[in-house]
């Protein structure tokens, strides 16, 4: 079974936009009040989440057709961009043991893949 | 000047004792969404087709298909799972950097592993076992204190 051009692409797409939901939420939690109003006027949370589901159903539209041993790793993708976006939002250090660390689950998440074929 | 003080942020202060309980919670959620994911499965085992096309219009259908969903317990047990995931998550970002919590997230491939050989009955092979070693390897260096030089 062939995976075709745009199954892969709308994966990095989905990828990279459910990055976005990890930076809302990390912003809404930052600024989480100990109160009922707070919580519920706290809207970064709200669209965190609503990204990470608009982020799954690309993702269950490019499985329709592909290899999921293909495709289910470059979900994976998702925590290189929220490196960058930690850097660049966040200003979090990027360290060597954090492109260590994702690099190895990276090869991980793909090795384990090649097991389910 | 509102009539209802808005309490101030609890602010968390960034230190490792703090990336730690972060680190430690997100564990929880991986364990969590584990535990939706084979929840959601058993449950979408038995349930039907969810809009019924000769039923005509898919709004009038909405009831009949939340009931559907809410009455399979295993389903709705899955997606509360998923629920308490995700605040949880959202808990733990407080206490850490997102660069380091996040993918901890990873874990859950892991769990989901062992979930299935145990519970499902699937086999191991020398791929996912590869693959396992180095996912929980990654995040045991992702949490590890960096060394200063």
């Amino acid at each position: 079974m062939k995976t075709p051009l745009s199954s892969i692409l709308l994966v990095l797409l989905a990828s990279f936009v459910g990055s976005f939901g990890s930076v809302f939420m990390k912003a809404g939690a930052d600024r989480l009040e100990r109160s009922i109003r707070g919580v519920l006027t706290n809207w970064r949370l709200p669209v965190g989440v609503a990204i990470y589901l608009v982020s799954f159903a690309m993702y269950t539209a490019a499985v329709k057709s592909g290899e999921l041993t293909i495709l289910y790793p470059m979900v994976s993708l998702g925590y290189l961009w929220t490196l960058i976006w930690s850097r660049l939002i966040f200003n979090e250090p990027l360290t060597r043991n954090k492109f260590i660390g994702i690099g190895m689950i990276l090869l991980g998440v793909v090795v384990l893949n090649l097991g389910n074929r | 000047m509102s009539a209802i003080p808005s309490q101030d942020p609890v602010a968390v202060a960034p230190s490792k004792r703090n990336q730690f309980k972060g680190n430690i919670m997100v564990v929880g959620c991986t364990v969590l969404g584990a535990a939706a994911q084979m929840l959601i499965k058993r449950g979408t085992a038995t349930l039907g087709p969810l809009v019924d096309s000769a039923a005509g219009n898919i709004v009038s259908q909405v009831p009949a298909i939340a009931w559907n969903i809410l009455s399979n317990l295993p389903l709705f047990g899955g997606l509360a799972c998923y629920g308490l995931s995700t605040m949880l998550l959202v808990l733990a970002l407080r206490y850490g950097e997102l660069s380091v919590l996040y993918p901890i997230i990873a874990l859950t491939y892991v769990w989901v592993s062992i979930l299935s050989v145990t519970v499902l009955g699937e086999t191991l092979n020398v791929f996912k076992v590869i693959g396992l070693v180095l996912i929980v390897a990654g995040v045991a260096v992702l949490g590890k204190k960096e060394q200063s030089n």
